[in-house]
């Protein structure tokens, strides 16, 4: 079987974010990009997959040169082969996802592996569009996976519990946190991904239907008052919380 | 521009949930500012009182019916809305940017080739225009953005636009039997996690973390939370720890929560907490270490130990309740 696994290069969550001149970006000096959190566990579950049922695994990566640095990271976990779908520019979620589905479709992937979400745009969005695209089942933020046969069974994180989802393949799937534990990359994984070909292609010129008008920092929120030091002070905070704040 | 607005309205176990309440009010007040129509659309078997919905200003609803859709199906519901939006000429989709909706809203943008904006915390409209302004970067930065697509999808993130006072309307219900759904992808269990209210959905949380020093003292937290009526939640070192479950956990790669009150206890605000937590309307912060970033978003904050300042809030509340 043949798997697929989209992965997105991203700031360290623990980046600070300045906006950039242009207003609409963030302004790139001094942050560190890296796998999307989320990604890893779609990555781990690729290889599983394989591992389970044999085939062949491939890492898609929409973006600039940097994201290679996120696919050499997929071919060290032990990903078989990459592609880096070449775009310097903005792309709203559904343009990602067109090329994306354009290429899952060239590679005659089946089950397809996403993260739930990019910590970039935090839209959570581009599994089921790619999956819609594609004509293919989807399940989104899957904390676990079983493939039996062509029958999928994932639990999926709901408000207050977890939904059992079933279907069938070809599907995509997107990963929550819990779905596994992302193996590390061991030092000959390294050394292999290093000789690894990224294969480069350029996709289809982007249709943007979301455009970005401006991108600014949320206003701060002021420190408050520190109210005391022990629980002398928990009257008063009790009193704020009710009579200024009218909370409780 | 048409202008003619769907909102979706999202049950679970018969029930509407609150968050399609605010997405029909902010849906029927856009209506009256672009001078266009609004109708509300509802998939489930029996649904209770989905009239209400008049009450948030949205005067038709439709309700898609069959057995097989009690519970979501993601196949079913997007196939329905999308055939019902062609056939009706909606042109702009509200969804609540619950986990269905999240899971629902692109398919549906995908099948009619709409521009999406998901998780929109603002929305501004004049007449030629809908800017909706949602947070990126983890809360880090918000980005005003545009749909310039002729059909739009918005799905509004729960808990920040306010539903009003419902008035005594009651919207007009048209039933329709659905034969024959799509069921390729759906639900077949729901698997509650012990009736307990859920981070996501709660409007007040207090939360813990390392500083409760192990599992066996949260049954502070939960006490606080029961007498406040809150949901518990936790950051990400104590559900590494095991203490917690993942569910519980509150931050960039837990959830994300809007409540009235949030009250941190013993989480020193690691800049993926606040992430998660830092468009709460009031932040209380009880942490032994005067320099604890959570202090710098706190309204109200006491530096102290929590063992003796929590057992002290628990007394305090009693009191006033009783
Ligand atoms: C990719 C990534 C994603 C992450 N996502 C999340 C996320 O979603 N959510 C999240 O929460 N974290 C997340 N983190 C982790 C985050 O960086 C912090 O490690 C974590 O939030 C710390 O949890 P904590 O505040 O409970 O623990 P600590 O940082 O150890 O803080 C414990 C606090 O308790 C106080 N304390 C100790 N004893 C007492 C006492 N007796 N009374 C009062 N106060 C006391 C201490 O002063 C201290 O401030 C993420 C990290 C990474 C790298
Ligand atoms: N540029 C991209 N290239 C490859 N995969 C992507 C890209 N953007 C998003 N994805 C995938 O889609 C998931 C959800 O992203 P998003 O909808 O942007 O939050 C991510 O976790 C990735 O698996």
């Amino acid at each position: 079987m043949k798997i697929a696994v989209c992965v997105s290069h991203v700031p360290d969550t623990a980046a600070k974010i300045n906006i950039g001149s242009d207003g609409i970006s963030i302004d790139p000096a001094g942050v560190t990009y890296v796998v999307n959190p989320y990604d890893e566990f779609a990555i781990e579950e690729a290889l599983k997959s394989k591992e389970k049922f044999g085939g062949e695994t491939v890492a898609i990566s929409l973006g600039g040169d940097a994201n290679k640095e996120t696919l050499r990271k997929a071919l060290a976990m032990g990903i078989d082969n990459a592609v880096l779908l070449k775009e310097s520019g903005y792309r709203d979620s559904l343009s990602v996802s067109k090329a994306l589905a354009e290429e899952i479709n060239a590679q005659g992937a089946e089950l397809v592996f996403f993260g739930k979400q990019s910590v970039d745009f935090d839209n959570s969005v581009v599994g089921q569009l790619t999956a819609e695209l594609l004509g293919y089942n989807c399940i989104s933020v899957a904390v676990s996976f079983t493939l039996d046969g062509n029958k999928i069974i994932c639990e999926r994180e709901i408000e207050g519990g977890k939904e059992v989802v079933e279907t069938n393949l070809p599907a995509v799937i997107t990963a929550q946190k819990g779905l596994n534990e992302p193996r590390y990359a061991s030092l000959k994984g390294i050394m292999a991904a290093k000789k690894k070909e990224i294969i480069e292609k350029v996709p289809a010129a982007a249709t943007n239907y979301v455009e970005v008008i401006s991108m600014k920092k949320p206003a701060s929120k002021q420190a408050g008052k520190i109210i005391g030091t022990d629980s002398s002070a928990v009257p008063e905070l009790i009193r704020l919380l009710r009579e200024e704040a009218k909370v409780i | 521009m048409a202008n003619k607005i769907l909102v979706f309205i999202e049950q679970r176990n018969g029930l509407i949930k609150k968050p399609s309440f605010e997405a029909a009010k902010t849906a029927a007040d856009l209506a009256v500012k672009l001078s266009g129509t609004v109708e509300a659309v509802a998939i489930g078997n029996e649904i209770e009182e989905l009239e209400k919905v008049g009450s948030y200003g949205v005067a038709k609803v439709t309700h898609f019916k069959n057995s097989d859709l009690a519970n979501y199906s993601p196949s079913a519901y997007a196939e329905i809305i999308t055939k019902f939006v062609n056939e009706n000429g909606f042109d702009i989709l509200f969804f609540g940017a619950t986990s269905m909706g999240k899971d629902l809203a692109p398919r549906v943008s995908a099948k009619l080739d709409a521009g999406l904006a998901i998780d929109c915390v603002a929305l501004n409209a004049d007449s030629n225009d809908i800017i909706a302004t949602r947070p990126v970067f983890a809360g880090k930065a918000l980005v005003d953005v545009k749909i310039t697509s002729p059909k739009k999808v918005f799905a509004l993130r729960p808990n920040v636009f306010n539903p009003g006072v419902p008035s005594d309307a009651k919207a007009d219900l048209t039933v329709v039997n659905v034969d024959d759904p799509n069921l390729n992808v759906r639900v077949t269990e729901i698997k509650k996690a012990e009736g307990k209210l859920d981070v996501a959905e709660a409007d007040i949380i207090v939360s813990g973390g390392r500083g409760m020093k192990g599992p066996e003292h949260f049954h502070l937290v939960e006490e606080l939370s029961q007498i406040l009526g809150a949901a518990t939640g936790a950051s990400r070192a104590v559900v590494d720890a095991g203490w917690r479950p993942h569910g519980e956990q509150v931050g960039q790669t837990g959830k994300t929560v809007s409540p009235t009150l949030y009250i941190a206890l013993g989480i020193s605000g690691a800049i993926q907490h606040l992430a998660g937590m830092r468009s709460s309307k009031y932040i209380v912060a009880v942490n032994k270490d005067k320099d604890a970033p959570i202090f710098q978003i706190a309204d109200y904050g006491i530096v102290g130990d929590l063992f003796e300042v929590v057992p002290a809030m628990i007394e305090e509340i009693k009191k006033i309740k009783s």
